[in-house]
């Protein structure tokens, strides 16, 4: 195998975002993953919201593992760099890629193997450090490359395509999110482009970690009778607890929205996630609510998703490592310097 | 007194036996800069145990006015302050040494030797009777033996009171009190012992324009003015007080002038896995990256060295090594990580490793490790030790120059990718096997994809046998390319043609010197070179085959240094021979005097029999 260039198709009169570029310029390279597979179609979504963000690519980053979910990094933003790094070390190699320059969008994209398996220790501290990253988690319960081993989110009863049945309890990324700290925590599916784009937007947009677990269906082993990582199952059970759209500073909020059933988070940016709630008495800004929310979804056996929990008011790991705005790569050497008089004076202790 | 009556002056070894968690260090530290502020060159050891509280813990200071740099392997002075070590204490005196020890407690046993000379001092209950708090009474025992041990050699005691009021600087109070322990134990021994002095230090003029520092505290400095931005770190003995020292130095040297906010950035991490990832990253978008550890980490780094290599990200990892394998003796020193930090990581790699042997090359060497780094975009090792980073050494006063500018190497701006047709990351555009790089955020054109899996010139996937292999077989050329520009070795040349040779490395250096020298007045002549770096340059090939037989002396059990020299240079097995120790203590001279003694008459056989 090697890798495919996307043949690009020019269409006349393709609609442009606020900088002239269309939504073609955020594509990558050709997939080369299944037919059908949910990654593909999580891939448009970033894609689509980069575009609407009319991000420069360029000024994206995107890191990865190993695994089906981070080969996807190659597939969209071709004119952004991209690091496919080691299996389960995005979240460092991000960390000190973000510390080196603040001033860049990040997006990690990984998978549920690379999460929460061998990098769940990883992710578990990046969401300590909230540094300011959107983390997308492709969550499908299998191994693909692998062929078809569980993951660790897979659930209790799930059964695999060759009919083992998992007994362990499942790890929901949420959940331990949610205990550790992350400060924008969400849950799509790759089917549901509605909610995802907007949701992507959001989690570019907060100031902080952003994770978005994403049920990204497994064409190839996990899309049987008796997974609970199916296309039918994911479908049959999905909830929609709050929808979060992403308002721009530009832009006002002109509708006039019911209170509680509606509410608006302001951004660092001065753009706002506006929030409809699915459930009236869900206040996703609550941190015990979404717990208990989260965690008794599971009991329900119903998919939760949404944006279920957001915290603008933290320091970021730039702002508690008291950077400042100009990235530390861009710092002439002559700042850097202490110079040989100050090497003097100070070596009069070692006297 | 049994000791000859012959003084013997600025040359001499004090040993300080102790339990830790005394408070001892600083009563060493005051002992060794008096003696240092005279003048006199010192070598300050610590040898300390991985505990916090209540083990034995010595301290020795040798006291050498010809300036050596290494451990004698003497003990003359011993102060036994711990019971539960005496026996060992005074096992080890050398022959007409001395041995003060708390006579609060008389230890008529310690009469078993006739060829040392023993002075009680009774330090506990002297203190006990001056002091009220507890705490302060075990304290200003440690005072107290200064005191009596600048009774015994004659240390100039305004020099001490100055060094108390310096230490007590901020808390000034304190000042009397030290001062007064300090003459509890100099006026006992002034008025107890009027004998002949055995042992004696004389003001010198040798220590003028010299610091003692540590290697890691130099190394961490050394980061600051090679202009590091970026430090991720597991806390991991011995080389925690590098990033200690950054950290420091950073909070006074690196702090926006008006702002205050901070030009760098320092990140604790979960562990060592994730310090290497975090660095690398911080590498690929531009910061000058490093991080500090230890074997044991370099262990668990293995994997991201890898990536490094092979997606070709300059960065430094400092190896401050101690005793292995596994946990090994992790307040021990030994130099066993010299074939880890060679090939560190699956597949094949080779890297660039430098070997300081003093906090002054600590210092020098930093700034050029980074510059190796980026220039050949390659992980850089930077392998000192527990010896070099946590001891105290003598050594000249560090300078930086002025016109210092970091190597960047070859980053590809906005304007440079305008002039090409496309950006290519793996291409040898220059003949030098140095591809160009771009940062990430520069320009649209620049953008490329960093990867693990195989890849080809154009910074694309591959799989296809050819182009995976010209991308490795450059990358071996660019390793071998380093050569001529890493830190060169150094040659002694002995005064007349020598056949045989000496080749060492990093803290084996002042021992290696000592014997050398010493050697040489008994007319036994050998050139000594010193390696600096990894790969090795031609002249290392060529100094061994220019002598009939060159000794390979190193720091650990499988001669790991002369089985590097085997593999990468043509030399014959036969003309190397080993000299190792691995016990785990710093160098001493005479264990290498009497290997090379050994060793010669051992060769001088070999040839008369063949």
């Amino acid at each position: 195998m090697t890798s495919f260039v996307k043949p690009r198709i020019d269409l006349k009169n393709a609609p442009v975002n606020d900088i002239g570029m269309t939504r073609q310029d955020y594509d990558g390279s050709m997939s080369t993953l299944c037919a059908g597979c949910g990654h593909d179609s999580v891939t448009a979504a970033m894609a689509r919201a980069f575009y609407e963000l009319s991000i420069e690519p360029h000024k994206a980053v995107k890191v990865s593992g190993i695994g089906c979910s981070s080969k996807t990094t190659a597939y969209f933003l071709k004119e952004a760099h991209g690091a496919n790094t080691v299996h389960g070390r995005m979240p460092s190699f991000a960390t000190g890629a973000m510390a080196a320059n603040s001033a860049l969008t990040y997006i990690g994209v990984s998978g549920d193997g690379d999460s929460l398996s061998i990098g769940i220790g990883q992710m578990i501290h990046a969401m300590r450090r909230n540094p300011n990253m959107l983390y997308m988690l492709e969550n499908n319960g299998v191994y693909g490359l692998t062929k078809g081993q569980f993951s660790a989110s897979a659930d209790i009863g799930s059964k695999a395509k060759k009919g083992a049945v998992n007994e362990q309890p499942p790890i929901d990324p949420c959940a331990l999110g949610l205990s550790v700290g992350a400060s924008f925590i969400a849950r799509s599916f790759s089917g549901d482009r509605q909610q995802l784009v907007p949701l992507i937007k959001a989690g570019l947009k907060h100031k902080g970690f952003a994770l978005i677990d994403v049920i990204s269906p497994c064409v190839s082993f996990n899309d049987h009778k008796g997974s609970t990582k199916s296309y039918e199952h994911t479908y049959k059970y999905y909830h929609k607890a709050v929808h979060a759209d992403y308002v721009p500073p530009s832009q006002e909020i002109k509708a006039a929205y019911d209170e509680g059933a509606t509410m608006p988070v302001e951004l660092h940016d001065g753009g706002k996630i506006l929030l409809r709630k699915l459930d009236p008495d869900y206040d996703p800004r609550d941190r015990g609510a979404a717990f208990s929310k989260i965690i008794g979804s599971k009991d329900s056996d119903e998919i939760l998703t949404g944006l279920l929990y957001i915290d603008e008011t933290g320091e970021d790991m730039a702002e508690q490592n008291n950077l400042e705005a100009r990235p530390l790569n861009q710092i002439p050497y002559a700042e850097l310097n202490p110079g040989a008089k100050a090497l003097k004076e100070l070596q009069k202790s070692f006297r | 007194m049994s000791a000859s009556t012959e003084t013997r002056v600025n040359d001499f070894v004090i040993k300080i036996g102790t339990v830790n968690g005394t408070g001892s260090a600083s009563a060493n530290e005051l002992l060794m800069k008096t003696i240092f502020r005279m003048g006199v060159p010192v070598v300050g050891k610590n040898i300390f145990p991985s505990n916090i509280q209540g083990l034995p813990t010595w301290y020795e200071i040798r006291v050498t006015g010809e300036g050596h740099a290494g451990r004698s392997g003497d003990v003359n002075i011993m102060i036994a302050m711990n019971p539960e070590s005496y026996e060992r204490d005074l096992a080890e005196l050398t022959t007409g040494g001395i041995l003060i020890y708390d006579s609060t407690w008389p230890r008529p046993h310690f009469m078993s030797r006739a060829d040392v000379t023993v002075i009680g001092v009774p330090l506990s209950s002297m203190c006990n009777d001056a002091f009220k708090v507890a705490r302060s009474r075990i304290l200003m025992k440690n005072m107290a033996y200064v005191g009596a041990v600048a009774a015994l050699i004659d240390l100039d005691v305004n020099v001490i009171h100055g060094l108390v009021d310096e230490m007590f600087a901020a808390k000034t109070k304190l000042i009397p009190a030290n001062r007064e322990a300090v003459a509890l134990g100099y006026d006992f021994v002034t008025n107890t012992y009027k004998g002949p002095k055995a042992f004696k230090v004389e003001a010198l003029g040798k220590t003028d324009g010299k610091i003692m520092i540590d290697g890691n505290t130099a190394a961490g400095l050394g980061c600051v003015y090679a202009g590091a931005t970026f430090g991720s770190w597991y806390p991991i003995t011995p080389s925690t007080s590098l990033m200690d020292g950054f950290a420091n130095y950073c909070s006074l040297l690196r702090k926006h002038p008006e702002t205050g906010e901070n030009l760098y950035c320092i990140i604790q991490a979960e562990d060592e896995l994730a310090a290497a990832g975090m660095a690398m990253g911080a590498a690929w978008n531009g910061a000058r990256a490093f991080t500090p550890t230890s074997g044991a980490g370099i262990s668990l780094m293995s994997e991201f060295i890898g990536f490094a290599y092979y997606a070709e990200v300059g960065l430094v990892y400092f190896d401050i090594m101690r005793v292995g394998p596994s946990t090994g003796m992790p307040t021990r020193t030994q130099q066993c990580d010299i074939n880890l930090t060679a090939y560190a990581s699956h597949g094949d790699t080779k890297h660039i490793v430098v070997y300081p042997a003093d906090p002054g090359e600590c210092f020098t060497m930093a700034a050029q490790a980074f510059d190796l780094a980026e220039r050949f975009q390659t992980p850089v090792f930077f392998l000192s030790d527990l010896d070099i980073g946590m001891n105290d050494w003598m050594v000249d006063e560090l300078t930086w120059d002025e016109n210092y500018a970091p190597d960047r190497g070859k980053i590809m701006s906005s304007e440079q990718l305008a002039e090409i047709k496309q950006f290519e990351r793996y291409m040898d555009h220059d003949g030098d096997h140095i591809p160009y790089r771009t940062l990430p955020g520069t320009d649209p054109k620049g953008a490329y994809f960093l990867r693990g899996s195989g890849h080809n010139k154009h910074g694309k996937y591959t799989e296809i046998s050819e182009e995976y292999q010209e991308v490795v077989d450059r990358l071996n050329l660019k390793w071998k390319s380093a050569a001529d520009h890493v830190p060169q070795p150094i040659v002694t040349r002995s005064k007349s043609k020598a056949k045989y040779g000496v080749i060492a490395i990093g803290s084996s250096d002042g021992a290696v010197r000592e014997a050398c020298e010493g050697l040489a007045k008994d007319g036994i002549h050998l050139d000594y070179m010193r390696i600096r770096a990894f790969p090795f340059p031609q002249s290392v090939e060529d100094f061994i085959l220019d002598h009939e037989a060159v000794f390979i002396v190193e720091q650990n059990r499988d001669a790991q240094l002369l089985n590097l020299l085997l593999t990468e240079t043509t030399v014959p097995r036969e003309s190397l021979v080993s000299v190792k120790y691995y016990a785990g203590q710093p160098l001493g001279y005479r264990f290498v005097h009497q290997a090379l003694t050994d060793g010669i008459a051992a060769l001088s056989k070999r040839k008369k029999s063949a």
